[in-house]
């Protein structure tokens, strides 16, 4: 019983936490599922985002704007993969994985700007002290301060701007480019720009969640992507598991990957009051992708035989 | 004939696949074609013939050794393939090719209908293109103007082929490409997308190639004949002569043209 009030007291903050991973989720979601690349850039660029954001916070810049370079700093990393892949011919899942380790050495720079020390692995910000637009400290208030309440209008927002990208004609073609990648150059589509577009937009996304997650968290810390891949993972198969056959609209299948990543915080939330350490999460959460990665691939191989082939007619 | 310009020019193309390896492999040898406007050409030829790497070299799906490709004029031999697009409608020998299967069948021809153009931030589909997709589905009779917003994935192999000849011609091409684009359907469904191919080609009066395996399809569609070997045309056939073709002079004259390759090339007498 002790255990079921914990767990329900703790959900607010699980809710937060899972709005502001829910960015990382959507990022994942169009790198995975639009795009059809998985890309390691994320490890790297989450933590770009909370560096750069976090350091301009510290330097007394305004939030918003510290956001704002965060993101750009994230798209900067998506462009590098980007290129790396198009223009250098290196397989996705490589270049994503040479960005993210660069970005390592990177944002040890980035978080000792303006600091004696040449490099840094740690950046506190505190509430007191600085104007952070979410801390989880007031999460479970009934005010405007409350985290959840900015989270959910940036999310909505986030979300509300890529479902108008989506529909463009350039925001067609790119999903035509992950879709179908001769189709769309027969179609007169760059698939090598629209790639490298897709990729930018994504780490835009990711790194405006580690720029929300370090205000969030009153911390930026180096290893604070590690495994954010493999998270983001979660939260879109979570979401598309349990609200696929209910979310048809785009706008409605982000929704659900950002719901995914809320879930997944709540699983985690009651995992840890069962008794499991913090630091069993990797396992889990690695778990978690691969079962649900492996169910669907099964059931098609193992339990549909007699299904194919039918209505080959005009 | 004189007095139309030509559409296609292939001036002395060549082509290896994989140079200096055992498996090299010399697809195109001083390829020559100049197809008129209005021109629609069957193109035949056993396995390795070179008829389907004719037709990628002239979509620029690879650049070529050497040669000239011109279309309507203009030179487009160092083109990438997606900006040669803007001169050409394609269909491919798989259904799956030529369309995106996660996307609506409307949003398919959406993007049929900015084929060559610049991608803005307009809205990708108008309500107004609807109404025109609407009317253009219906010359299809296959019922698709009532699933406009469905999937392309879940349509047959014959329809996606249908819907893809129309995506094709959607923004009238200077040459339409098809390769073996009734090869993986059945014989009914074959028939039918090849009629609706005719229709097509003639409303639209299009300049188009057509790669079959099918002789007595060769026979039976197009104004001119063309047969490949190893890399090269070594029959051309037009008009009325075209016209008087039969089946067992076509067989004869493969025979005597390439030797005894014939009897290794069950396909082709399929």
């Amino acid at each position: 019983m002790n255990v079921l009030l914990s767990f329900v007291n703790s959900l607010p903050g699980a809710c937060g936490q899972g709005l502001a991973w829910g960015l990382m989720a959507i990022g994942v979601y169009l790198t995975y599922k639009i795009l059809d690349v998985a890309d390691l850039t994320v490890d790297g660029s989450l933590a770009t985002g909370g560096a750069v954001c976090g350091v301009l916070i510290v330097m007394g810049v305004n939030p918003w704007v510290a956001m704002l370079a965060a993101i750009l700093a994230g798209m900067l990393a998506g462009l590098i993969t980007g290129l790396l892949h198009t223009a250098c011919g290196i397989p996705a899942i490589l270049s994503g994985i040479l960005t993210q380790l660069a970005l390592y050495s990177l944002n040890l720079r980035i978080m000792a700007i303006g600091d004696t020390a040449k490099t840094k692995a740690t950046l506190a910000l505190s509430v007191d002290r600085n104007p952070l637009l979410v801390s989880s400290r007031f999460v479970r208030e009934l005010s405007l301060r409350n985290p959840i309440l900015l989270l959910a209008i940036i999310v909505a927002a986030a979300i509300g701007l890529l479902y108008w990208f989506f529909g463009t004609e350039l925001g067609c073609s790119i999903r035509a480019t992950g879709a179908n990648q001769n189709m769309s150059r027969a179609q007169g589509i760059n698939t090598d720009k629209n790639k490298v577009l897709g990729l930018v937009v994504s780490n835009g996304m990711v790194a405006m969640s580690g720029a929300l997650l370090a205000q969030y968290s009153g911390s930026v810390t180096i290893d604070m992507g590690r495994g954010a891949i493999v998270i983001g993972l979660a939260a879109v198969i979570i979401g598309e598991v349990l609200l696929d056959k209910v979310f048809r609209n785009f706008a409605l299948k982000l929704l659900a990957s950002v719901i995914g990543a809320i879930i997944y915080y709540a699983v985690i939330t009651l995992v840890l009051r069962l008794g499991l350490e913090s630091t069993d999460l990797k396992l889990l959460t690695a778990l978690v992708v691969a079962v649900f990665l492996t169910v669907p691939y099964w059931k098609e191989k193992y339990f549909t035989k007699a299904k194919k082939e039918v209505g080959t007619d005009v | 004939m004189s007095d139309t310009r030509s559409m296609l020019e292939l001036h002395g193309v060549y082509k290896t696949f994989n140079p200096g390896t055992v498996n090299e492999k010399r697809a195109l040898n001083g390829l020559e074609l100049t197809l008129a406007e209005g021109d629609f050409v069957t193109v035949i030829g056993s396995n390795g013939a070179g008829k389907s790497t004719a037709l990628n070299a002239i979509a620029g799906v690879w650049p070529v050794d050497a040669g000239t490709i011109l279309i309507d004029g203009e030179n487009v031999t160092g083109l990438p393939e997606y900006k040669r697009a803007r001169y050409l409608g394609r269909v491919f020998q798989d259904p799956m090719t030529g369309t995106a299967a996660t996307m609506e069948i409307q949003e398919n021809l959406a993007l049929a209908l900015r084929r060559g153009e610049k991608r803005t931030l307009r809205r990708g589909i108008t309500k107004k293109e609807q109404e025109q997709y609407r009317e253009l589905l219906k010359t299809l009779d296959l019922g698709l103007e009532e699933r406009m917003s469905a999937k392309v994935g879940l349509l047959s192999g014959g329809q996606r082929q249908a819907l893809t000849l129309l995506m094709a011609t959607l923004k009238k091409p200077k040459l339409l490409l098809l390769d073996e684009h009734t090869a993986a359907l059945d014989p009914k469904t074959a028939e039918k997308v090849l009629d609706t191919t005719d229709t097509i080609i003639r409303e639209n009066h299009l300049t188009a190639f057509m790669v079959t395996h099918n002789m007595k399809d060769a026979i039976a569609h197009g104004n001119r004949l063309i047969m490949m070997n190893e890399g090269r045309i070594i029959f051309d056939v037009a008009g009325e002569e075209k016209k008087r073709l039969t089946m067992a002079e076509l067989l004869d004259k493969f025979t005597e043209i390439s030797g005894n390759s014939i009897t290794n090339d069950s396909v082709l007498l399929a």
